[in-house]
């Protein structure tokens, strides 16, 4: 018997008293859920993502979408998308695929933790009268500083590494031009360049048109090696090797051909159309001490003048794997926690594998500090930061800053619909189509982006500014300012949290 | 002709790099670095239009990032020579470990005896580059794993045994593995590899090369050139299309 189709996901109806039939709705869908028919709207439901361009884009407000309108018999274990798994392996027999983080609702532990705010015996700092310090370096700092005294002139005789320069707290984390567009990442470009940050290429290589802005990229070096060269190498202003992504911890990445289209093909130095397939490990890296060659082989080709980061995903022994990163010579940790995003993961990866980043920077960060090394590198944490506060918790369980993802691509319009990996983004971000791209512009998109790191750094001051902080190293590692609300303590334990009241 | 020697003996890795490097910057034609015992990265990231001659045993990843400049080894290397090549040519008077030619994205290496595992894993090639990996002896297993484009050339100079590697052109999606002797058992092949005798356009292609290999290595061209080969290539461009479906 045929399993038949599944109920439509989304309902879509449209008002037609409001309705002008201007046919925007038409132009701006690239699913074609719309078309018109006797001087009516007619729809086809069953193409709906939800992506809201629709909504965004009618000028009367007439269209409405209903998230499963018919759904199937309510049950607490077989839920919708239980069920949907199976009926599509059942006809498949195939890995499924998913794009966007992860889409179980585990509980989320930033959510539970709250922050401090002074009262009376020790003043709260007003920003906008004080001074607050909110610059960041990333990279080694010295263990300690030696100095030659010369008269009333002291000059430094310790050698240090190259770090890189923050403004905010706040960097773009690595979406490679191939998972996004061109206008995307030129977007971000000048809002990092604008606001004194950073961002990553990600595995897609370096867009000749990003060069002007090369002083505010972080180049990424991952298992398939695709755009990497000398000249890449050198004009970033930092090296990251990916190791592993939140999203999908163990697993390598596929670009599939279609994505490979002329300027995807130049940049990852591959053919238009071949698959650019990112194998699961490095090929070059079976050991943590082969992570030290691989670290030493990008500086060394680099004449040790760029910091070396080195991403994994947030997994059971992340504390570990970062103790042997830290002695690899690389200059910061990055950790991607399990709600990271992605183009495209199994689903099964998405949603099973890895731990949250609270847990992975908080026992990082402890298991640095417990070595003595912790000066020895930076930690990023990236995977899930919605919001300021998201960035003042985790600073404030040890991380020095953050990568934002998918919360800068929301800035540009992403509604989130999670269909990356259709090509089809109708916002222009996740797509190579030339129509679609052109939607997206970038001085309007990098002002969006700007703002948000904006706002964000602004908030961020105000948190520290009530609990009486004036610079961000005083934030950082300092769990006092963070109290566990319902949170188990086991989980404290590994936060290194008091429960609130305590 | 601007000469320069360096000797290695017990010279760090980034201090030998640092006068490979002046001695590019000062116009030498010719590098030779005597006395080289395992320092790893050697012309890392390098470019130019110079010949380094070395004499030794260079640690892994020699000519790594590499741009231009032509290595000869007067001895064995390590594990990953070629790693990420850019352009340029490696020379090896003897054998090389495991990796050899990772990821290479253009240029040439030639080995005179054998290889370890994954040699040419993960080779690409891009419009005017084709990275060529030349192998005069034999190899082990994972042979062009993952390979997206370029030439791998195994001469197999001593043929007692057939091949028993396993994983041969595992996954690979681009590019081709030409090697001497006849059919292999197709227990041999990885996932997405198919073989066939050499077609006649191959053995245009790879004559020149050989040619290359017996004048860097003393070989005999015409013997080289007249036995049977065969040709492992990718089922598809699209190895693991078939793999997904979407949510």
């Amino acid at each position: 018997m045929s399993i038949g189709s599944v109920p439509v996901r989304f309902g879509i109806s449209v008002d037609h008293s409001q309705c002008m039939l201007c046919g925007r709705c038409i132009e701006n869908c690239p699913y074609d859920v719309f078309r018109i028919e006797n001087d009516r709207i007619h729809v086809n439901s069953r193409k709906c993502v939800a992506c809201h361009r629709c909504i965004a884009m009618c000028p009367r407000d007439a269209i409405h979408i209903r998230e499963r309108p018919v759904d199937y018999r309510s049950h607490p274990l077989w839920t919708p998308e239980a069920r949907e798994s199976i009926y599509n392996q059942a006809r498949t027999g195939k890995i499924i695929l998913a794009g966007m983080g992860n889409a179980k609702p585990y509980p989320i532990i930033f959510d539970q933790l709250v922050l401090d705010a002074c009262q009376v015996t020790n003043p709260s700092i007003d920003p906008l009268r004080e001074p607050m310090e909110l610059r960041t370096y990333i990279g080694k700092k010295p263990r300690k500083v030696e100095y030659v005294r010369e008269g009333s002139d002291v000059s430094l005789t310790t050698e240090l590494s190259p770090n890189l320069q923050i403004e905010t707290p706040i960097m773009v984390g690595h979406m490679s031009y191939g998972a996004i567009s061109l206008n995307a990442q030129k977007s971000i470009a000048m809002a990092v360049t604008e606001m004194g940050t950073y961002m990553g290429t990600g595995e897609g290589g370096l867009h000749p048109s990003l060069y002007p802005y090369q002083d505010h990229m972080i180049v990424q070096v991952a298992s398939g090696r695709f755009g990497v060269d000398i000249n890449y190498l050198e004009r970033g202003a930092a090296i990251e090797i990916k190791i592993g992504q939140g999203a999908k911890p163990g697993i390598g990445g596929h670009l599939p051909g279609e994505k490979v289209c002329e300027d995807v093909s130049c940049t990852r130095m591959i053919p238009i159309g071949s698959d650019a397939i990112s194998p699961a490990p490095h090929h070059d890296i079976y050991s943590i001490e082969d992570l030290k060659q691989l670290v030493r082989s990008l500086k060394e080709a680099t004449e040790w003048k760029k910091p070396v980061f080195v991403k994994i995903a947030a997994v059971h022994n992340s504390a570990a794997i970062a103790a042997g990163i830290a002695r690899s010579a690389a200059d910061a940790v990055v950790i991607d926690g399990f709600r990271g995003g992605t183009g495209a993961a199994p689903r099964v990866f998405r949603d099973h594998v890895g731990i949250p980043i609270e847990a992975a920077v908080a026992s990082v960060d402890a298991k640095l500090r417990s070595q003595g090394i912790r000066n020895e590198v930076s930690i990023i944490a990236s995977g899930g930061i919605r919001e300021s506060a998201d960035v003042a918790k985790v600073i404030a369980l040890g991380a020095d800053a953050v990568y934002i993802g998918t919360a800068a691509l929301v800035a540009m319009g992403c509604r989130v619909c999670g269909t990356c990996y259709r090509g089809l983004c109708p916002w222009g971000i996740a797509t190579q189509r030339p129509d679609l791209v052109a939607r997206l512009d970038p001085a309007v998109a990098s002002r969006n982006v700007a703002n948000l790191i904006h706002a964000w750094t602004l908030e961020l001051s105000e948190l520290m500014g009530a609990a009486g902080i004036n610079s961000i190293e005083s934030l950082r590692g300092n769990r006092d300012r963070l109290r566990g609300y319902l949170l188990d303590e086991a989980t404290m334990r590994v936060l290194d949290v008091k429960p609130v009241g305590a | 002709m601007h000469r320069v020697t360096i000797d290695a003996s017990g010279m760090h890795y980034t201090p030998l790099n640092r006068r490979i490097r002046e001695a590019v910057a000062s116009g030498a034609e010719t590098i030779e670095i005597m006395n080289v015992m395992g320092q790893r990265f050697i012309a890392d990231g390098v470019r130019g239009d110079v010949t380094i001659i070395i004499h030794g045993v260079p640690g892994g990843d020699l000519g790594m990032f590499m741009s231009g400049p032509s290595c000869i080894v007067f001895g064995n290397c390590d594990h990953a020579p070629g790693n990420t090549m850019d352009s340029g040519r490696i020379i090896i008077h003897g054998s090389a470990g495991d990796a050899v030619a990772h990821s290479m994205r253009g240029g040439q290496v030639f080995v005179r005896d054998s290889i370890g595992y994954r040699g040419g894993i993960h080779m690409k090639q891009y419009r005017d580059k084709c990275p060529i990996l030349v192998i005069g002896g034999e190899f082990r297993s994972f042979l062009g794993e993952y390979m997206a484009g370029g030439l791998i050339l195994a001469l197999r100079d001593n043929r007692r045994y057939p091949v028993r590697e396993r994983g041969i052109g595992s996954g690979i999606h681009g590019g081709r593995i030409i090697m001497r002797g006849d059919l292999l058992n197709e227990r041999c092949l990885g996932v997405g590899a198919c073989q066939k005798p050499l077609s006649e356009e191959g053995y245009r292609m790879i004559v020149p090369l050989i040619e290359e290999f017996s004048s860097h290595f003393d070989a005999d061209p015409d013997t080289l050139a007249t036995d049977p080969y065969i040709e492992i290539t990718p089922t598809s461009s699209r190895p693991f299309a078939s793999k997904y479906t979407w949510e």
